[in-house]
């Protein structure tokens, strides 16, 4: 597939905007199971406007992926079939709750924000099954056909989330930075696993359609010799994404790298030294890991449309 | 249920793209249209259409079949296009089986071309809503043309009458017979699509001289042996008078 940069941007700016509302609903619930309220209010708001910032840009991200963007009000109508549907229900739901959430906050009716950010932290959670839906649920495309597409956009959103927290903490609320940088740590390592596991379920994969499933004809020997088209058309813009060899594997080493190994190893030197730039650095570092992750996640879907347009001419 | 559906047989396309021609020429000026073109005298032209032609070359040499076969929306029973569409563009009619876009409510998301697994839907760069084939729903119903052009434009145009149109499930049918009595399959029946449209395999065509062909067996009259019979190295009439 070819990685659309509005796609890319929406659900990476949007998972790490879930979790970092995530995030600080987790220590906000866990201060009110102590009978405490303890959140510095400051840090609470900015928790809550860094969440809603990223979805908000997610969201802005998602309309220049759109032909017709003044008609996007009509995309919540499938609701019943369509994950991408649910997805534009659930994800201005997530932010108006959120938003309440902060408001409630913000206004000092804590027992009332609990049970408004019990609602966001429901509809959070929903958006990021939603979202890793819209791909899991394409059968043929294999590489997205599987349960860990849904759990890797949830551990590798709460992973960035937990970063920003951490980041947000370090400056606004020591008394949770320490908190917050281990459970970020936590979340990135379960979320290499998770996305690792993934990278090695794709690389063993077998496509199921071949040349001879896609003309029927039962020839171990089938070349393409032309498409219909000499100058390209919509399947070969859509649906290869032109990068080099190279530079898919610089795209996935580097997404290793700054997705999951160097924030952890920051986040690691931030419990260690108590020097909030450590920790405030993990999460920029890691966004950008995570968009090339992304990038990835597109480019390495193979199509089986692509079957159609292996030869020019 | 009526299930429309082109049956194309690949033993007779020619490859020669009348087919794709008639296609783009009808719908552009029809209801789906126009079918933008992009830089179509450049260098780099690219454009929408419904139907293409490709060519594939099955074996190794010197046993080489070219495979001229034409790709246009297979129209599916189960179209996995269909149930992605957030606003409700794309439908599946339920008369007829036709798998159409509703222009005024396409957003260009593009999510059933991803959820289409033979690539059948382009997106119109100058409209920016998804197209694809509709069998030329705006004639084949029509009642003011002639029985025999209710026809899609494709059908009408190919010379070697390799694309057949007609209901599936109509066991009586020109399409059902074709597919029954010769072999139609559906393409890539690996994801559960049950595409409508089908094609006919290649045939070897054999052309059988039988012995009673050429030398008659019942001689009812019993004249073949009164009448003179030149031998075989004689000289036939034509050497006679070829001269």
């Amino acid at each position: 597939m070819h990685p659309a940069w509005s796609v890319v941007l929406l659900t990476t700016l949007l998972g790490a905007g879930q979790g970092l509302f995530l995030a600080l609903y987790g220590a906000d619930l866990y201060d009110a199971a102590r009978g405490r309220a303890s959140l510095a209010p400051l840090f609470v708001a900015a928790a809550v406007l860094g969440s809603l910032a990223l979805a908000g840009a997610g969201l802005a991200a998602s309309f220049f992926h759109l032909g017709r963007p003044e008609r996007a009000w009509r995309s919540a109508a499938m609701w019943r079939t369509s994950w991408l549907s649910r997805e534009v229900i659930a994800l201005p739901l997530f932010m108006a709750l959120a938003a309440g959430y902060g408001l409630a906050h913000w206004l000092g009716m804590l027992q009332g924000a609990l049970v408004v950010g019990a609602a966001a932290a429901l509809a959070a959670l929903a958006l990021y099954v939603c979202t890793g839906m819209i791909y899991a649920c394409i059968k043929f495309l294999q590489e997205w056909a599987s349960p860990l597409t849904v759990v890797n956009f949830l551990l590798l959103g709460c992973a960035s989330g937990l970063s920003a927290a951490a980041a947000l903490s370090a400056w606004l609320d020591p008394e949770f930075a320490r908190a917050y940088a281990i459970a970020a740590l936590a979340a990135t390592l379960a979320a290499a696993a998770t996305r690792g596991t993934a990278l090695v379920r794709n690389a063993r994969l077998r496509p199921r359609s071949t040349p001879q499933t896609a003309i029927g004809i039962k020839h171990p020997r089938i070349e393409q010799k032309a498409q219909g088209a000499m100058g390209g058309s919509f399947n070969t813009h859509e649906f290869f994404h032109g990068a080099s060899r190279a530079r898919l594997e610089t795209m996935k080493w580097g997404f290793v790298a700054a997705g999951f190994l160097l924030p952890a190893m920051l986040l690691a030197a931030a419990l260690g030294s108590a020097l909030p730039a450590f920790a405030a650095a993990a999460f920029p570092v890691q966004l950008a890991g995570l968009l090339a992750e992304r990038w990835y996640f597109f480019a390495e879907a193979q199509h089986p449309q692509n079957l159609y347009y292996q030869s020019t001419s | 249920m009526t299930q429309l559906a082109l049956v194309i047989d690949l033993n007779v396309c020619v490859g020669c793209h009348a087919c794709v021609t008639s296609c783009k020429e009808w719908n552009t000026q029809g209801a789906a249209g126009p079918l933008s073109d992009l830089n179509p005298y450049g260098a780099d032209p690219s454009g929408t259409f419904f139907n293409r032609v490709q060519t594939f070359e099955v074996g190794e040499f010197p046993n080489t079949q070219t495979v001229h076969f034409p790709k246009s929306c297979l129209h599916c029973e189960d179209p996995p296009c269909v149930p992605v569409c957030p606003t409700g563009a794309s439908y599946k009619r339920a008369g007829d089986g036709i798998v159409l876009v509703d222009y005024d409510k396409c957003i260009g998301c593009k999510y059933c071309a991803w959820a289409c697994p033979y690539g059948a839907r382009e997106l119109d760069e100058k409209q920016k809503v998804m197209k694809k084939c509709t069998l030329c729903v705006d004639r084949i119903h029509d009642a003011s043309l002639p029985e025999r052009d209710r026809k899609p434009a494709c059908v009408l145009a190919c010379p070697t009458s390799a694309r057949l149109f007609g209901d599936i499930h109509d066991p009586a049918s020109e399409v059902a017979t074709a597919i029954r009595e010769h072999g139609g399959y559906a393409l890539m029946p690996e994801w559960g699509t049950h595409p409508a449209n089908h094609y006919l395999p290649r045939r070897k065509t054999e052309f059988k001289v039988r012995e009673e062909d050429l030398q008659r067996y019942d001689n009812p009259l019993k004249v073949d042996g009164l009448l003179p019979k030149p031998a075989t190295g004689e000289p036939a009439l034509d050497d006679v008078t070829s001269w």
